[in-house]
Order: structure tokens, then C-alpha cells, then sequence
């Protein structure tokens, strides 16, 4: 498979160019020296071709040969998918621990998918059947909770002229035989697709249902959509990882794909050790048996960081085209820009704002232009790929070319904010500069899910807080007390919203999801009380009373109730109402 | 023998350019012979079909085009290793200067190293207790963490780590401790601070010290910190040692980048900081942690002096993104005579809540911990008012949080040098200040926790405040 052809002629860090390599391909997959370094050439000029090499180039000089394979950068797809880690072009870490220790050497390589393991394929279809692509013609348990489709490859569209019974196979035995209009072809468990081409679907569609993430100030006021785009930018410090980490943990999707870019190694270990000890909190199993873990940490090559986001969404399509609702999470793609910038400077390209590539906007567009709620080709089921992206910006600046390049894409923007991070409000998101461009799609599901009032409470909040930023600013010219009671309460309803509903621990079992069903009971809570007191205050109940009642302390309790409890909401709520009865009157009888 | 090339072509700041070159190799190590005999290394930064571009560690003075011979010697910049290795000390290059003898190896490593298998990681969770109450009880140093001083020229940071480094330990636990301590560009007089300090605690025989001083060559910084971390490695790795490696000052090392960038004519990216400044710093800083199935562990304690305590200039910023916290030492506290001068709001450690809580510190650490953060960022909030309105505008209980504001710095943060409280005591002077709040205050606290500690310290009375005035 591999011919002696080209040569090196010049290297700089993960930068090669190759001289005459017959035929070469842009994006073509290539090997340089003998030490058989993995790489994608990335730009072709004359008889030379730059070459990204995925790996440490040190010792490589001019005159080693360089391999062409004459394929693109693809990622294999098949059962064995979930549950692995990879690094970014898809290499099994596991499986290269097992074989070269603990510190990953060049030139190390094992297939993505084991060869070795076996797996029980069911056929869904029969002989004699016609099957296009996208159409399913068996399937495999992988895990407990994700049965795996074997899909007909792209391109291929005739009829089934052998399938195997419901046997145990591995990945590489041929499973069926298509006879298309040309010739027969023979489908395997696993297939490739190259990476930075998107896989087909039928038909894209508006997204209108929510994802539901069980992080109150995402699914009350800056919903994602399934199949959505969101953001998240934030300095460091502000709690960007743990937002991330909390969506893959509890978002609602059937996998998640995670995509550690260029982040920290002991941040990737802490999602390996904790996610197979962690539940789904829907089918009670380990998370790891929905999770594809892709770890590119920021001390493994750089190049493979820029492939990394690519194989991660190739790997979220490929289920996508079951029929699953996927999450793909990227930590962080400014660190993939930032790989992109490192290539291009290499390359002498004519740098755009801060060194960054001038197509910097167009590849973060076309990235997230991936995900979607589709109907997929064969059964034409609706399948969503959700995508979203934490970004880094320097300082914590908006202003910084990756962020404004998101932004521009993405429909749901989580403001990080470093001051909340000190005053530990987490999730630190700010409430008056985020946004979700979704809230009016998914309107109708809330109003089924929460009820009608849902809407109407919510945006009560909102302006609550809005108003609240306002008095902050008045309070600060002219000090507290020239506030009326009205103002007032409207300051402390504003930091009961802050901190009984939007806070939340990530650390703390009871807080760390809570239901939609428990959002709208707590959000009530607070809305009930603010009700009242202010029904009270126009009937001269003065405000330090209200202020001093001891419920108040059990509003702020209403987190650790447990889900299985919500019952007690409705003795609070009794409660509220019955000592501001108790408050009113006793002002009325003087 | 290897080959002596005289052709070289161009030289430029720390640069150099060999033409008609064969076989050389990208990043391989040069031995430079000026006209008067003296040597010099370098590095391949560049091969370009027959032209190498290489820099020089120890400067290009006294080179000359015509009479410069340079040997390219087929490897990478490379570590002698031996257990003897400990108690020593280096130059910046890897030369011992203590006026014993060299290593004799018994292994030798690039010292670049290799990337670690995120998967063969294990999470950092050992508590290690510094006796420090802003580090212990807010911001908590675990084994394995990459955790950096955020400092300002002036200020204490030499201090502060070497009082970590010499009241560090995981409770409980005898183990084999080492230090290896990169001197990147700093003055000799805190160097020997450093080394006077060591000796005094005994502990320089358990030290290994990597010394590149302000006069010494500026390009040889770039290896330096890997020379050590190379041996930090080998310490933890291949001898089951826990490592503590302080890096200072990681401000030098990013300007000796930059130079090498300019001298390239490389795009600038911020500050005329290369564009991949961030890669350069992770493929160091991921140097720190713990390998599963192995006994030791590596613990970074970078110093970097932000320049005009910008924390958004690229080396502090480029640092907390790829370090797990940072702990940032405030101009105004060190004028108020505190020490150590930790700001506790910005300061931060990412890998603290799998090392604290119950069976590592105490079960009310993570509450207590959230309910001072929270506390004081109020406090410090409200006292910013009071100096534009005046104490009077301020309310009852904005009046109790700024009290609880100025107590927490005098009494918890500040604390002396040579003062090592235990994770307990630190807790419970938490625990005191807390106490002047209503309960109902305290909302990040479970009441169960509530229950059991602060009815200890409902003495408290508001006496003791006044000493403190």
C-alpha cells in the first residue's frame, strides 16, 4: 500500500514540504520517514507539497522519503466507537498505553476500532432486498443503552445479494454483499468518511425542541436548541470547563461527543476517571456508555489539535445517521484556531487580524454549519447534532477574532463572567449578556412542558434582573436608603433570583441537576413571595418585615429538595401565602 | 567524526544560517567553535533543503562568518540522569557548577520529552497541605497540579514559594520528596535566597537546581526549564520521588521566546509574542502530574511577575489558560503589610474539590470554603461603596460584611513566614470569623455542618474585633 515516493526538503516544527509526490492530493493522507510520522498535505505548489505532520518532526531532515496512501484524512466508523478515547486523529489512547507506555512515542499507531473484538450482528434485512444509502441493514448492541445501525455506505444503492445470519463478527468480516448497478460491494461493520467533508442528509430542519441540560440558567433563560450552535466564552478562571463538564454529564442527548482541544491533561483524566462512575440520570447506566471521548491536551502536536474538532464531529454525524440526538462539545476551539494560526504562520501565508488566517471566520462557519436537526437519508427520522463551543479569548476579551468569528455563527451566546467566578456564583454565566436566539422556537415546548404561566414568570425575572442593574447604579450615586421599599424588594427579589435559582453547585448531588419540572417549582417560589410582597407593601406591611420572614430561608433550602419531593414545594407555597394572609392583616386590624 | 561546516552565511541576533549542509535534522543539537576557540551549542530550528537555521544558546558574540565552525551532532539536547543527581547544581545549560564532577548517567533523555497519554494520567486528589491559610483553606495545592504564582516585580513571590517549599506535605505520609528549582533569567540574590534557604532546611541534599542568572546567555532559557522538568520526570517517574519544581521567573523565558520570534521575523501575535507561545508554555507547564500505577508525582510551581500587574498580558493570561488556577498576590494587601499577600477572590485552584472534604481535609471544608469566597467578595463589594458614600449610607449587614472583610485579611490571610497552620486550624479560624453572621447568612453551609461546628465559636464576641482596628 505504501510506495517509497518524494522526498523532504525542508522542515520547520510540524511543518514539512515534500518534493514530487506523484499525483498529490490536497488533504491526502501521507507517512514522512522511515519513523512512519502521520500527516495531511495542506497545500500543493509546483512539485512541492507542504505537509502537516501530527506528530513531533524532531530528527526529520531533508532526503527522508515521504509515503503517500492516496487517501484523505478519514476517521473509521463502526461499533467500538463509544466508550473510547481518542486523540485527535483518532488514535485509541487506551490501546497505545497498553502498547507503548505511558508517554505517547512517535510513529505509534493502532486502528481506531479493535480488530479482535467480536460483535452479536443482527440483520434487519433480507436477501434479495434493495437498499440504498443510509438505509439500515443491521444492527449491534454496542452498549447497553446504544444500539448501533449498521448503515449502507455512502454511495452505494442495489440489491442485497448475500447477508450473514445473526452471528458474532468483528469489524473487518464482510457482513453483506450489495450488487449495485457497476458491481458488488461488500459492507463491513465499520466504514470511513473523511473527516473534513460533512456527511449527507436528507432534508435540514428548524430546530424546536430544547436540549434539556438541568442547569437552570440554561434551561430557564438561554435555552439550546437540539440541534442547535452555542457558545461559550469566558476568561480563565470563570468556569468554562465545568460548564462543559455539566452539559455532557446531564444534557439530555442520546451520545456525546467530547472534544478535549488542546486543554488540560488532568482535566481530560478527571472526564475519563469520573464519567464511568457517573450515572445518566435517564437510564440509570454508566455515562461512559454514551460518551466518545476525543483528547488532543495542549502538549500533544499541534496539528493534531486542528484535525481534532474534525474527527469529533465525523464521529457525531455517523451517529446522527442512526436516528440519535447527539451533544458535541469542543473545549476549547480557540486552541483549534489557534493550531490553524500556528500552520498558517508556517505556511507564510498573509496573516488577517492577530495573525489569525484570513478563511479563520469561514472554517469556524463551516464547523458549526454541521450541526443541525435533520431528517437522515435512508428512513428519513429526524436526528439532531447539536454543537457547542467553549472559546478562549485572551484576557477574556469579546473583541478577540475567534470569539467575534462564533458569534456570528452560533445562535446562543453564555456569557462567562470573571467577577461572578470570584463572588463563586456558578454556573457564572451573566444574565444580562447572554442571549439565546432559540427562547421564541421553543416556546410551544415550554409551555407544554412548564405551563402557560411558564413564559410570563420568566420574563418577569428577566426584568427583574434588567431593573435590578439599574438600581445597582443608582444605589451606588446615592446610597440605599433613598430607594423605595417597591425598589427595594425589587433588589431582593433580584438576588433571590441570583442566588436560590441561578446559582447552582456542580458539586453537590441535589443541586447539580435539576429537572424542568423543579426550575418552574423553585422559580414560582420566588415569584409567589415577590407577589405577595409587594400585595403587602401597597397594604403598609413594612418592608424589614417581609424582609426578616424565616420562609425565606426555606426558598433558598428549595435547591436540595430532591426530585423525588417535589411535593414540598406545594407546603411552602401554602406557607408563603398563609404569613402574608397573617402580615396583611395584622396591619389591617393595626 | 562528524562533519565541521565553515559556511556559514548569515548571522543575526541569537541566529544563525549554515549553507551547503547534508543530512542535518530538524531540532538536532550543534557544538558552535568561534575564532578563538571558544565553543558555543545551538539548536536546528529550521532545515530548508542544504541551509539550516539554527540558534544559538549562549549568544552570537564573537562569531564571525568566515572562521565560525559548526558540527552537527546527531541528537537532540539531551539529560545525563543518575540518583546522584540530587544535591546538585546546574547551569542553565545543564553544566554542574557546584565544582563537583559530572553525572556519570545511567540514562540519558531528550529533554523535550514525550507528550503523557492523557489516558495513562492519574487525576490529582492528595491534599497537600502547605500551612498556608489562603492556599489551604481557599485555594488548595493538590499533588500533581501545575499552580502558579501571579506576582508583580516587588513583591513577595520568592517568599511564598519557598515557604511552600519547605512546609509542603501530604498528611499523614512519609514519602520521598524532592525539589528541583529553574532559575530562568532571575537576579543572583534571590537565586541564593532560594539556595540559602534550602541549606538552612536541610533541604538542598533532597534539591536539584537548574541556575540560568540575569548575565547569563538569554537563548539558553529556552532549555533550561526543560532540563529540569526532564529530571523532574525522571525523579518521579523512574524513582518514585513526589517533585516539587519551581519555575522562576516564567516572564524571563517568555521574552527569551519572543526574541528568538523576532530574530526569525516570524508574524507577531499579541505584544510581539509568537503565535504559538501557548503550545511552547502547555508542552512544559502538562509536564506536572500523576501516572497511574506509579508512585510519584510532579507539582509545578511557576512564578511569573505580570508586567504592571496586567493579569491580561499574554504571559499571565497564555498561563491560566493551560495551568489549573493560579494564585495571584495583590499590590494593595503586601502595602498593608499582610503576608502572604494572596488575593483569594481572583486566585483560584481548579483541582481543589477532589482534594479536599471528608477523609482529606475535613467534611465542611468545601462549604466553609464557598461561604468565606462568597463572603468576602460581598465585604470587599460593599467597601468599595462605603469609600464613595460613605460608612453611613451602608446598611446593618452591609456594616457586618465589611467588619468580616477586614478580620478575614488580618486574621485568616495574614499570617507570619515562618508559621505552619494545620489544615484544622485554618478551618476553624474560618469557622470564627464566620460566626459573627446571623445563621440565616449563611446560606452556602449545609445546616447539618452549621449544627456541628458554629456552636464552637458563638463565643466570639465583638470584643476581639477592636484589637484588630
Amino acid at each position: 500500500m505504501k510506495e517509497k515516493i518524494g522526498r523532504v526538503v525542508k522542515v520547520a516544527g510540524p511543518l514539512v514540504v515534500a518534493e514530487n509526490i506523484p499525483q498529490a492530493k490536497m488533504f491526502e493522507m501521507v507517512y514522512v520517514s522511515d519513523k512512519n510520522l502521520f500527516g495531511e498535505i495542506i497545500e500543493i505548489k509546483g512539485n512541492k507539497a507542504s505537509i502537516q505532520v501530527y506528530e513531533d518532526t524532531s530528527g526529520i531532515g531533508p532526503g527522508e522519503f515521504v509515503y503517500s496512501t492516496g487517501l484523505s484524512l478519514s476517521v473509521e466508523l463502526g461499533p467500538g466507537l463509544i466508550g473510547s478515547i481518542y486523540d485527535g486523529v483518532q488514535r485509541p489512547l487506551d490501546e497505545l498505553r497498553k502498547e507503548y507506555g505511558d508517554f505517547i512515542s512517535r510513529g505509534a499507531y493502532k486502528p481506531a476500532l479493535n480488530r479482535e473484538k467480536e460483535w452479536l450482528f443482527e440483520p434487519v434485512v433480507s436477501k434479495g432486498a434493495t437498499v440504498k444509502t443510509g438505509d439500515v441493514i443491521g444492527k449491534v448492541q454496542e452498549t447497553p443503552v446504544i444500539m448501533h445501525k449498521i448503515i449502507v455506505p455512502s454511495g452505494i444503492e442495489g440489491e442485497i445479494i448475500s447477508i450473514i445470519e445473526k452471528k458474532k463478527v468483528t469489524v473487518e468480516e464482510v457482513v453483506a454483499r450489495v450488487k449495485t448497478m457497476e458491481e458488488t460491494k461488500e459492507i463491513k461493520l465499520f466504514q470511513k468518511w473523511p473527516v473534513r467533508i460533512a456527511r449527507p442528509v436528507m432534508k435540514r430542519l428548524p430546530p424546536i425542541n430544547p436540549l434539556v441540560t438541568g442547569q437552570r440558567v440554561i434551561d430557564a433563560f438561554f435555552p439550546i436548541a437540539k440541534g442547535g450552535t452555542a457558545c461559550v466564552p469566558g476568561p480563565f478562571g470563570s468556569g468554562k470547563t465545568v460548564v462543559q463538564h455539566q452539559l455532557s454529564k446531564w444534557s439530555d442527548a442520546d451520545i456525546v461527543v467530547f472534544i478535549g482541544c488542546g486543554e488540560r491533561g488532568n482535566e481530560m483524566t478527571d472526564v475519563l476517571m469520573e464519567f464511568p462512575e457517573l450515572k445518566d440520570p435517564r437510564t440509570g447506566r454508566p455515562l461512559m456508555e454514551r460518551t466518545v471521548l476525543i483528547a488532543n491536551t495542549s502538549n500533544m502536536p499541534v496539528a493534531a489539535r486542528e484535525a481534532s474538532v474534525f474527527t469529533g464531529i465525523t464521529i457525531g454525524e455517523y451517529y446522527r445517521d442512526m436516528g440519535y440526538n447527539i451533544a458535541l462539545m469542543a473545549d476549547s476551539t480557540s486552541r483549534w484556531a489557534e493550531a490553524m494560526r500556528e500552520m498558517s504562520g508556517r505556511l507564510e501565508e498573509m496573516p488577517g487580524e492577530e495573525g489569525y488566517p484570513a478563511y479563520l471566520a469561514s472554517r469556524v462557519a463551516s464547523f458549526y454549519e454541521r450541526a443541525g436537526r435533520v431528517f437522515i437519508l435512508g428512513s428519513g427520522k429526524e436526528a439532531t447534532l447539536s454543537v457547542i463551543g467553549a472559546v478562549s479569548p485572551p484576557g477574556g476579551d469579546l473583541s478577540d477574532p475567534v470569539v467575534q468569528a462564533t458569534l456570528r455563527t452560533v445562535r446562543v451566546f453564555w456569557s462567562l463572567d470573571a467577577q461572578l467566578a470570584y463572588a463563586r456564583h456558578f454556573p457564572s454565566i451573566h444574565w444580562l449578556r447572554s442571549y439565546s436566539l432559540y427562547v421564541d422556537m421553543l416556546s410551544d415546548f415550554y409551555k407544554k412542558e412548564m405551563g402557560e404561566e411558564w413564559i410570563e414568570i420568566r420574563q418577569e425575572a428577566m426584568k427583574t434582573l434588567r431593573r435590578e442593574a439599574e438600581l445597582q447604579e443608582m444605589v451606588r450615586l446615592i446610597g440605599i436608603d433613598a430607594l423605595s421599599s417597591k425598589d427595594r424588594l425589587i433588589m431582593e427579589t433580584a438576588r433571590s433570583i441570583r442566588e436560590d435559582f441561578l446559582q447552582q453547585n456542580a458539586f453537590m448531588d441535589a443541586d447539580t441537576y435539576t429537572s424542568l419540572k423543579k426550575q418552574y417549582r423553585m422559580m414560582k417560589l420566588i415569584h409567589l413571595f415577590n407577589k405577595l410582597a409587594a400585595h403587602a407593601l401597597d397594604k403598609n406591611v413594612g418592608l424589614d418585615k417581609i424582609l426578616s420572614l424565616p420562609i425565606r430561608i426555606e426558598i433558598s433550602r428549595a435547591k436540595l429538595i430532591p426530585e423525588k419531593e417535589l411535593k414540598k414545594f406545594d407546603a411552602i407555597e401554602e406557607k408563603i401565602s398563609s404569613l402574608f394572609n397573617t402580615l396583611v392583616k395584622e396591619v389591617e386590624n393595626g | 567524526m562528524a562533519k565541521e561546516y565553515v559556511t556559514t552565511r548569515e548571522i543575526a541576533g541569537p541566529l544563525l544560517i549554515v549553507d551547503h549542509i547534508e543530512g542535518a535534522k530538524y531540532n538536532e543539537i550543534v557544538q558552535i567553535k568561534a575564532v578563538d576557540g571558544s565553543i558555543k551549542n545551538g539548536q536546528v530550528l529550521e532545515v530548508d533543503g542544504d541551509r539550516a537555521l539554527i540558534q544559538v544558546f549562549e549568544g552570537t558574540a564573537g562569531l564571525n562568518l568566515g572562521g565560525t565552525r559548526v558540527k552537527f551532532l546527531g541528537r537532540g539536547v539531551e539529560v545525563g540522569l543518575s540518583p546522584s543527581i540530587l544535591g546538585r547544581i546546574f547551569n542553565g545549560s545543564g553544566v554542574p557548577i557546584d565544582g563537583s564532577s559530572a553525572i556519570i548517567s545511567e540514562k540519558r533523555m531528550d529533554i523535550n520529552g514525550n507528550p503523557l497519554n492523557p489516558y495513562a494520567r492519574n487525576y490529582p486528589s492528595e491534599f497537600i497541605q502547605t500551612g498556608i491559610s489562603a492556599i489551604d483553606g481557599l485555594n488548595t495545592l493538590v499533588r500533581g497540579q501545575k499552580l502558579p504564582i501571579f506576582s508583580g516585580s516587588g513583591l513577595p513571590h520568592a517568599k511564598v514559594a519557598a515557604q511552600i517549599a519547605r512546609q509542603a506535605k501530604v498528611l499523614g505520609k512519609e514519602e520521598k520528596f524532592a525539589v528541583v528549582f529553574v532559575a530562568m533569567g532571575i537576579t543572583f540574590e534571590e537565586a541564593n535566597y532560594f539556595m540559602e534557604d534550602f541549606k538552612q532546611t536541610g533541604a538542598l541534599e533532597r534539591s536539584v537546581m537548574f541556575l540560568n542568572l540575569a548575565n547569563d546567555p538569554v537563548i539558553e532559557r529556552i532549555a533550561t526549564p526543560r532540563f529540569g522538568l526532564t529530571v523532574a520526570e525522571y525523579l518521579a517517574f523512574d524513582l518514585g520521588m513526589h517533585v516539587l519544581v519551581i519555575l522562576t521567573d516564567m516572564t524571563n523565558y517568555c521574552e527569551a521566546l519572543r526574541e528568538i520570534s523576532a530574530a526569525r521575523k516570524e508574524v507577531p501575535g499579541r505584544r510581539g509574542y509568537p503565535g504559538y507561545m501557548y503550545t511552547d508554555l502547555a508542552t512544559m507547564y502538562e509536564r506536572a502530574g500523576r501516572i497511574k500505577e506509579k508512585k510519584g508525582s510532579i507539582t509545578q510551581i511557576p512564578i511569573l511577575t505580570m508586567p504592571e500587574d496586567d493579569k491580561t498580558h499574554p504571559i499571565a493570561d497564555l498561563t491560566g489558560y493551560i495551568t489549573e488556577g493560579q494564585m495571584f498576590l495583590s499590590r494593595n494587601l503586601f502595602q498593608q503589610a499582610i503576608y502572604p499577600p494572596i488575593d483569594v477572590l481572583p486566585s483560584l485552584s481548579r483541582l481543589k474539590d477532589k482534594g479536599i472534604g471528608k477523609g482529606k481535609t475535613r467534611e465542611d471544608h468545601a462549604d466553609v470554603l464557598n461561604q468565606l469566597f462568597a463572603a468576602y467578595a460581598r465585604g470587599r463589594e460593599v467597601r468599595e461603596l462605603a469609600i464613595v458614600l460613605g460608612e453611613s449610607a451602608l446598611t446593618k449587614a452591609d456594616l457586618i460584611f465589611v467588619r468580616f472583610a477586614d478580620e478575614f485579611e488580618q486574621k485568616f490571610v495574614k499570617q507570619s513566614e515562618y508559621e505552619n497552620r494545620s489544615i484544622e486550624e485554618t478551618l476553624d479560624i474560618g469557622w470564627r470569623l464566620l460566626s459573627i453572621f446571623p445563621v440565616g447568612e449563611l446560606k452556602r453551609i449545609r445546616p447539618e455542618y452549621i449544627k456541628k461546628y458554629l456552636s464552637r465559636y458563638t463565643t466570639f464576641s465583638a470584643g476581639d474585633t477592636k484589637n484588630a482596628d
